[in-house]
């Protein structure tokens, strides 16, 4: 088979060129001290690291231009480091290219297919390895063999099971309730719906249990912003504008495109923003995304006060916060 | 005796007769300054805020923003403006204290507002707690103000400044009015304490030495990813590049 192979057209390859430090003794020697300064180099960027660990006090600062005040212990260690590691591999690359030899050779390879004889013998193992076993007489070992291995492959199957249970309607919950108080987060106060400014913006959580200990599962779902306009800035459908109190609006703070925490509230604009893929949420339009990824509104909370002025929820989130899962599509 | 109680009287009628002449020059002094605040509000400021400060479709009303308003937007040079861009920045105050503290005080005359803070009550260091103003921060400002107070990019030109070099008195005036595109957070949603404590932290952020090298801004994976990309992936390329030519 070898003979059908033609070798690769190799007159195109120029040929051998001899470098200066070949013929030149000056530029060897030249090429052999550059590469000792090199690694010398090398040597005093470790001289520095542990120069600077001992003996620089991490409480001086100097300055560097651009850099501004720099820690001089650090900027020690970092530069000692860099020196180091950066100056052995240029070293070694401008040795290999000045100074080790550079002839071109030929490697050749050896044919992928095994000799026939080679084959042969393979076969023959493997034959009476298989005649060795005596599977085809000893029944029992068979049997017991093919229960072992089976039962073996279950386990794991059975092992898939620990990447549920499915979250249920988790991801649909969170603590707002008919009557939860908000509280200012952090801080966990009620709030008078008269001590609102307009203008102003609030983070609250809800009244819950333990005020200490809210689980971070929760705090992911539950964060609300509190936002007071003047009532007559709302363009706002019937059903919408129910569900604010004297112009005080709130909404779920978690993005409905990656769950980020919406809260750059523009007071000048109305707009709320998303610092992580910049989605605009118009809070005089429920919501409603302006500009960016984010596929649906901000969902709204039902707030009205209570008996003492405080401003609480009305009924749940009526759909899901935060982004899109499995269950729930972007619409 | 005689003597004695005829100073005392004396001595007290005199008193009460200077706290009283002490309290006239007060009002008095308070209403000359209404009175040179009016003027430079006529002069530097109806243009655009109405002759009446009541406001004209290129500036808002000033009625009940307050002398803490007018303290921060004058003080920090944000007002008046250098010209009708998207936002006004801060630069030199064109008026200095004396007359900003008229123009602060015609405003207020105008209708109650905030006030602006006294020394007594931005005693920072002592009723702050540099800690609880860290969580404080993270919670209601970071996200516009950047994690570090390095301010940070709004929607269509506008944009949070950087909270470092700014006097504690106009860090608390904004958090009070809400200047510009910024909400705002009363004393009853975060108390005046807390606001201190935000100033602490803000403060000790301002303070805080350089321990891991170049800060690069603080503004974390943007620059960073910049020097990473462009310096680093450079180096790289070029000494690839390198290691494949011939020696000569």
């Amino acid at each position: 088979m070898s003979n059908e192979l033609t070798p690769i057209d190799d007159s195109v390859v120029p040929a051998h060129a001899p470098r200066a430090t070949d013929v030149n003794p000056v530029s060897e020697k030249r090429a052999e001290q550059q590469v000792a300064i090199l690694f010398g180099l090398s040597g005093v960027g470790s001289l520095l690291l542990i120069y600077s660990y001992i003996f620089v006090k991490d409480t001086v600062f100097i300055f560097i231009p651009i850099m501004g005040n720099q820690n001089a212990q650090q900027l020690g260690i970092g530069i000692g480091m860099a020196m180091s590691l950066f100056f052995i591999g240029i070293a070694a690359i401008h040795w290999a290219k000045t100074l080790m030899p550079d002839k071109e050779i030929v490697n050749h390879r050896h044919e992928f297919r095994s000799s026939d004889e080679d084959r042969a013998e393979l076969v023959q193992t493997v034959k009476e390895g298989v005649a060795g076993v005596q599977l085809g007489r000893r029944k029992l070992i068979k049997r017991s063999l093919g229960a072992a291995v089976g039962l073996f492959a279950l386990p794991p199957v059975l092992l898939l099971r620990d990447l549920g249970p499915l979250p249920g309607k988790k991801l649909e919950m969170t603590n707002w309730k008919a009557g939860t108080r908000l509280l200012t987060d952090p801080g966990n106060r009620p709030i008078l719906a008269s001590d609102l400014e307009v203008g102003s913006v609030v983070q609250v959580l809800p009244a819950v249990e333990d005020l200490e200990h809210r689980p971070l599962s929760d705090i992911a779902k539950d964060p609300v912003l509190l936002i007071r306009l003047r009532p007559e800035e709302f363009q706002l459908e019937p059903d919408r504008l129910a569900m604010t109190h004297e112009g005080i609006i709130a909404f779920s703070k978690i993005c409905s495109h990656m769950g980020c925490a919406v809260a750059l509230y523009e007071q000048t604009t109305k707009h709320l923003l998303c610092p992580c893929h910049q989605s605009t949420f118009d809070v005089t339009r429920a919501a409603k995304v302006i500009f960016g990824p984010a596929a649906r509104p901000l969902p709204q909370l039902d707030i009205t006060v209570d008996a003492e002025g405080y401003l609480v929820a009305r009924a749940p989130f009526n759909e899901a916060v935060g982004p899109s899962f499995w269950e729930r599509n972007s619409q | 005796m005689l003597l004695i109680f005829a100073l005392l009287a004396i001595g007290t009628t005199f008193s009460v007769a200077s706290a009283t002449v002490k309290e006239t020059q007060s009002v008095l002094d308070r209403s000359a300054s209404i009175e040179e605040g009016k003027q430079i509000f006529l002069k530097g400021c109806s243009s655009c805020h109405g002759l009446n400060a009541e406001g004209a479709s290129i500036a808002p009303s000033l009625i009940g923003v307050g002398a803490a308003s007018v303290d921060f937007q004058v003080g920090t040079g944000r007002m008046p403006m250098a010209d009708m861009s998207t936002q006004a920045m801060r630069k030199a105050p064109v008026y200095n204290e004396e007359e900003t503290a008229a123009l602060a005080a015609y405003v207020a005359s105008l209708a109650p507002g905030p006030a602006i803070p006294g020394e007594s009550e931005l005693n920072y260091e002592r009723d702050g707690n540099a800690a609880e103003g860290g969580e404080l921060f993270r919670n209601n400002c970071a996200m516009c103000h950047n994690f570090a107070g390095q301010g940070g990019a709004l929607s269509q030109g506008k944009y949070a400044p950087t909270l470092m070099g700014v006097e504690p008195k106009h860090i608390y005036e904004a958090m009070v009015t809400g200047p510009q595109s910024m909400p705002v957070f009363s004393d009853k949603t975060i108390t005046a304490e807390e606001k201190l404590s935000i100033i602490k932290w803000i403060k000790s952020a301002e303070a805080e030495p350089n321990l891991g090298g170049a800060t690069m801004g603080r503004i974390g994976p943007v620059t960073e990813g910049l020097l990473a990309w462009v310096l680093g992936l450079g180096l790289l390329i070029g000494i690839a590049v390198w290691l494949t030519t011939r020696a000569r």
